[in-house]
């Protein structure tokens, strides 16, 4: 009876975590019709104004209307991460899972492979990435192309995890007796042992999406992260690094509370465990 | 069990040495490589910009360049770096045992709090007892690491708790989902059906199963805190090697760059390997397996 | 220094505190006593405040670590702040009056057309060590300057021509150089060049200046103390300098070293920017200092490289006289200095700052804004509207990037400030954040750029350290650098007047044809000259003697004259 009622209080928050996620992409798609400022309009008049009936959550350093700026870097953010979130959650999957599920020599090399991974400086790789690219690339282009790279980039944590979970469940029950009936090879690994490893890869994911937000803020720093004046989260969140405007300006903390609502509704969306008493 | 040993050191040299030559190839072929800044002094005359220029002439060929590296390292020499104008020698050795200590509070702090969460809302059956950890964990992933070394800074803390803090959502999260998933596995339910106590289920039902996948959270925490050790050496000035790393990227320096790329291997190896040591230790089932 | 184990009044018995009962002798014994322990109370109280911070020690920052203390190598901002607080010149720019003075020179000579100079020293000066300071020191220096295999930086200044550098005791107390060839500001040129003893066994760790290096952390902080053989004394006959030490932290960041600032743990931040200016402002208002425009530059300049790989519609408009001038008029500078810099700058004219009085020419202003002056200018060049978008005469639109270094925040903002100002007559402009080495090597190396946001960080006010940005030939004339020959008339006529003022000995027609030069440039705009930052410090109200300049070091150009408290009031 009570894990019945636990279940419903779970599919309630569910609801109310998806309808809110949604309010707040269709919010950002509807931009234009929300806010009348555009999200580059410079009000020079109106430099670090409060937050007013014109502007919501006041102007920044440039003028620029914050709210327009949030609602237009919502899109960027909650597009971009969370596909370059999912990118890097799948490559972690698929090279952890195998590793963890073929073992012996194959399981030692991308172990080792993975550790590589982690200690080359890839930010090299970033900065080659946009010496590349042609120097009047829309900003749009230049920052789907960053995440994608981050997405690419972002495998070999999550996928050291996947691979010690998957040599956990490899003597389970189930794949024993998905063995026993004749399951082998790849079939038993797609169809039977990675759909186990779900909680794993929600974990993953959920965590990823903010990694890879602050991700582009910090790149900014170097040019990588998105171009004027195209707004994201990040870019709004270096702001913050003028700790004590924050005391003056607590509206500048937007972005944060966003980001951390979108990422509390995502984790309880994607949530498929319950508690347990012990 | 020595030639376990001697195989895991061999293994781990070996990548941590291929690490450095792909380490250097990535800067050697990246942009702004060998320039400097002192070329735009224009108080310089021909002479001077010349031998800036050939300063970095020796580096250009990467193979010449990484071969003379580990016949240096063989001496003990690692190079000298253009960037600070000081042997890379002696810069690793003042700033490395303050980053490892940094490293050891970040790791410990973030680990220990984050796995004593995730035990908490795992087995505390209380309505919303899960809120605040999740809130509070969601609140550091969303703070750029650089803000939250500027607001410990301002609180007078030491650095290295805001590595902790880094550290700490990753290890609450993963830890957390594997403890509740391993809650509702059959033979816990068994072992308290069975009246097992809360601790003996905790240790031997809980942990056990749970082991290989914790001793790999604990080697992913030390590439996280070295991560993340970077912006905060940088912001708090704290003259540590994630302050050199940045440094020596932002100059290019590659005999810099390659220590330190050879240094982060080694550490994340060895934490892994240590972790996996451990895990065979208390899961002989495991290492059978591996083996 | 005092502790509580050695102080006197430490209470190891009682004996501070008995008394004799019951007596009047007592009971003044006993307020005597009371007294006493107060005295001893109050004295260990200043001595536990005096112990956490020395007397007369100025505390401010460096940015990174030195990378040498040889003044003749020196290349790189923090080493050069050592040498200027630890070396002895033989002259030196007062950075307020910006007027030469003698330091370890009396007086000097320039003769032969510049290509000789000689100076008569001070006598009774000892280096750090007790060596005594002589002619030979000077000649020794001077060799190891101008040594080819030693490469030093501050050579290339003297370095008019080829050939070897003569130099000698004329007498005990006096020195001849001659340089191979003509050598502009020649007295002038021996401010940074600091003077190594040429016999004391401790080598360049015997200094002449005010402070020598007394410890060094490497990453954590230098500390300097006061030179006890420091030959320059006060209007009172007291010997400088009046501060004990100085304690530099190596600290980068800046938000860091402002809230050090804030919480008294340092005295001076050399350098503000703006935003951090006026939040100090708000807070500290007798702690700040806006000294005025210094002499640095921001600049926007355009790729007219023969040879760079864009395509030759754009290279046709980044080489138009009127195309550069039409984007200069339609950026708003006064928006630029009033939001971006938040009051703290100036237009700019030229690239003379209006803080170089000398070299100004007074007669260019800044080229006024105004989109419709801009557009009628395009128009003339061929160029038009359609729509929202401007066309070429071949119907190109005008679109291109502009490149500026990352992490600077002030170079982000001054862009997306043009592209507003560029937008409303109808160019698209690109920005792109690069990272400083890769900057570096479009502008330099690959030439794979359109346009770009610089700064230029200008130290001296002679306009013969420009040379190798105005000549045609030069490698940091920046928009054609190197050229074989010039590519355009004016350029061949900013090379010749160039030349003749390095080659002139009289001031005034130096500055005749630099006043050309500047006219030059302000009509044809290679570079667009957009605003001269203010020099914005903060100083903390202990210290005294404070008179801010134009010129770097800003705050501390007169260390030796500075004090913390008021006990060593004097005139500059």
């Amino acid at each position: 009876m009570k894990v019945r009622l636990r279940l419903k209080r779970i599919r309630v928050a569910q609801t109310v975590a998806l309808v809110l996620l949604a309010l707040v992409a269709l919010a950002s798609l509807a931009a234009g019709f929300i806010t009348p400022s555009s999200y580059a309009e410079q009000f020079r008049d109106s430099i670090g104004a409060p937050p007013s009936h014109r502007f919501p959550l006041g102007t920044d350093d440039l003028g620029r209307d914050r709210f327009a700026r949030l609602l237009y870097g919502t899109r960027v953010s909650l597009l971009l991460a969370p596909a370059a979130a999912l990118l890097s959650t799948l490559l972690a999957a698929l090279i952890g899972g195998l590793a963890g599920y073929v073992g012996g020599g194959f399981e030692r090399f991308v172990t080792s492979g993975i550790d590589l991974f982690l200690s080359l400086p890839w930010l090299f790789l970033l900065l080659a990435a946009r010496a590349l690219l042609p120097l009047n690339t829309s900003p749009v282009t230049s920052v789907a192309i960053t995440f994608l790279l981050l997405g690419c980039l972002g495998w070999a944590t999550p996928a050291r995890i996947i691979r010690a979970g998957t040599r956990t469940l490899i003597n389970a029950d189930f794949l024993t007796q998905a063995r026993a009936t004749g399951i082998s090879g790849f079939r038993l690994f797609w169809r039977h042992l990675l759909p186990n490893l779900r909680p794993i890869f929600l974990a993953q994911f959920w965590i990823s999406v903010p990694l890879f937000i602050l991700s582009e803020a910090n790149l900014g720093l170097l040019g990588l992260g998105v171009s004027e004046p195209l707004p994201s989260w990040g870019s709004m969140l270096r702001e913050l690094e003028n700790y004590t405007a924050i005391f003056q300006n607590p509206w500048m903390l937007a972005p944060v509370i966003l980001l951390v609502l979108v990422v509390a509704c995502l984790q309880i969306v994607l949530r498929t465990e319950e508690r347990i008493p012990c | 069990m020595l030639a376990t040993l001697f195989r895991q050191l061999r293994r781990i040299v070996l990548i941590a040495l291929i690490g450095g030559l792909l380490g250097a190839t990535l800067v050697r072929l990246g942009p702004g490589f060998g320039v400097d800044e002192r070329e735009l002094d224009n108080r310089l005359g021909q002479d001077s910009r010349q031998a800036i220029r050939s300063e970095h002439d020796a580096d250009k060929n990467i193979g010449m360049f990484y071969a003379r590296y580990l016949k240096g390292m063989l001496r003990g020499d690692l190079g000298f770096s253009r960037s600070l104008n000081r042997p890379v020698t002696e810069l690793l050795r003042e700033r490395l045992p303050l980053t490892l200590g940094s490293l050891a509070y970040g790791v410990l702090g973030g680990a220990g709090v984050g796995l004593a969460l995730a035990l908490l809302t795992a087995c505390w059956h209380v309505p919303g007892s899960n809120l605040a950890p999740a809130l509070l964990a969601g609140t550091c992933l969303a703070l750029p690491a650089a803000v939250i070394a500027l607001l410990f800074l301002w609180m007078n803390v030491p650095g290295r708790w805001a590595i902790a803090l880094v550290v700490f959502p990753h290890v609450y999260r993963y830890s957390k989902n594997l403890l509740v998933a391993t809650y509702q596995s059959p033979h816990v339910l068994a072992a308290q059906a069975k009246g097992l106590s809360s601790v003996r289920i905790l240790f031997a039902h809980v942990f056990a199963p749970s082991a290989p996948q914790l001793a790999a959270l604990v080697g992913i925490s030390v590439s996280l805190a070295f991560g993340a050790s970077i912006p905060i050496e940088v912001i708090s000035d704290t003259p540590g090697v994630g302050q050199l790393a940045w440094k020596a990227a932002m100059d290019r320096d590659l005999p810099l760059l390659v220590n330190i790329t050879v240094l982060i291997a080694l550490m994340t190896l060895v934490a892994n390997s240590l972790a996996d040591i451990a895990l065979a230790a208390w899961r002989p089932d495991v290492r059978e397996e591996a083996a | 220094m005092l502790t509580w184990r050695t102080h006197p009044c430490v209470p190891r018995s009682r004996s501070c505190e008995r008394v004799e009962r019951g007596s009047s002798i007592s009971r003044v014994r006993k307020s005597a006593n009371t007294a006493r322990t107060s005295a001893c109370a109050t004295l260990l109280l200043f001595a536990i405040t005096l112990s956490a911070q020395p007397p007369n020690e100025l505390r401010f920052t460096l940015r990174g670590d030195p990378k040498t203390f040889n003044p003749l190598l020196v290349e790189d901002e923090n080493s050069e702040t050592v040498e200027y607080l630890t070396g002895g010149a033989l002259v030196r720019l007062n950075r307020y009056t910006q007027e030469l003075e003698g330091e370890l020179a009396t007086k000097w000579k320039v003769s032969e057309n510049g290509r000789r100079i000689d100076f008569e020293l001070r006598q009774n000066v000892k280096f750090s060590d007790g060596t005594p300071f002589t002619c030979e020191d000077v000649v020794s220096t001077i060799k190891q300057l101008m040594d080819p295999a030693v490469h030093s930086p501050q050579s290339d200044a003297f370095r008019s021509a080829d050939g070897p550098t003569e130099s000698k005791c004329t007498s005990p107390s006096s020195v001849m150089v001659r340089f191979p060839g003509p050598v502009a500001s020649l007295a002038a040129r021996f401010d940074p060049v600091g003077i190594l003893s040429a016999h004391s066994p401790r080598k360049e760790s015997a200094v002449l200046g005010p402070f020598t290096i007394a410890e060094y952390k490497p990453g954590t902080y230098l500390l300097l103390r006061r030179n006890p053989n420091y030959w320059k004394r006060d209007a009172n006959g007291k010997q400088l300098p009046y501060l004990d030490s100085l304690r530099l932290d190596i600290q980068q960041n800046r938000e860091l070293e402002l809230l050090r600032f804030r919480r008294g743990e340092l005295d001076m931040v050399n350098k503000l920017d703006p935003e951090m200016y006026d939040r100090l402002n708000a807070e500290m208002p007798h702690s700040v200092v806006d000294a005025g425009p210094s002499l640095d530059w921001e600049v926007v300049f355009f790729n007219q490289v023969a040879s760079a790989p864009l395509p030759e519609y754009k290279k046709r408009w980044f080489r138009s006289d009127e195309f550069r001038r039409a984007i200069s008029e339609a950026i708003n500078r006064a928006d630029i200095c009033r939001v971006v810099y938040r009051g703290h700058a100036q237009p700019s004219a030229g690239p003379v700052s209006v803080s170089n009085r000398f070299w100004l020419n007074a007669a260019l202003k800044p080229h006024a804004y105004s989109p419709t002056a801009a557009t009628a200018r395009l128009q003339r060049d061929g160029f038009h509207r359609s729509g929202d978008a401007l066309l070429d005469r071949d119907g190109h639109k005008v679109e291109f990037s502009m490149i500026t270094n990352a992490g600077n925040k002030l170079h982000e903002r001054t862009l997306a400030f043009i592209q507003q100002d560029l937008a409303k007559i109808g160019i698209q402009l690109n920005i792109v954040v690069l990272d400083f080495p890769s900057l570096i090597e479009r502008i330099s190396r690959s030439f794979n750029y359109e346009s770009v946001l610089m700064a230029f960080t200008n130290v001296d006010l002679d306009p013969s350290d420009q040379m190798n940005i105005w000549l045609s030939s030069g490698p940091n004339h920046q928009w054609n650098p190197e050229q074989k020959t010039p590519a355009t008339p004016w350029e061949a006529e900013i090379d010749k007047l160039m030349q003749a003022q390095a080659g002139a000995a009289d001031q005034k027609q130096r500055k005749a044809a630099f006043d050309k030069v500047q006219e030059i440039v302000s009509e044809k705009a290679p570079m667009l000259f957009l605003v001269n930052p203010d020099a914005l410090s903060a100083v903390s109200t202990s210290l005294k003697n404070v008179t801010p300049a134009h010129l770097r070091p800003q705050i501390y150009w007169n260390v030796e004259r500075l004090s913390m408290g008021t006990k060593y009031l004097s005139q500059r």
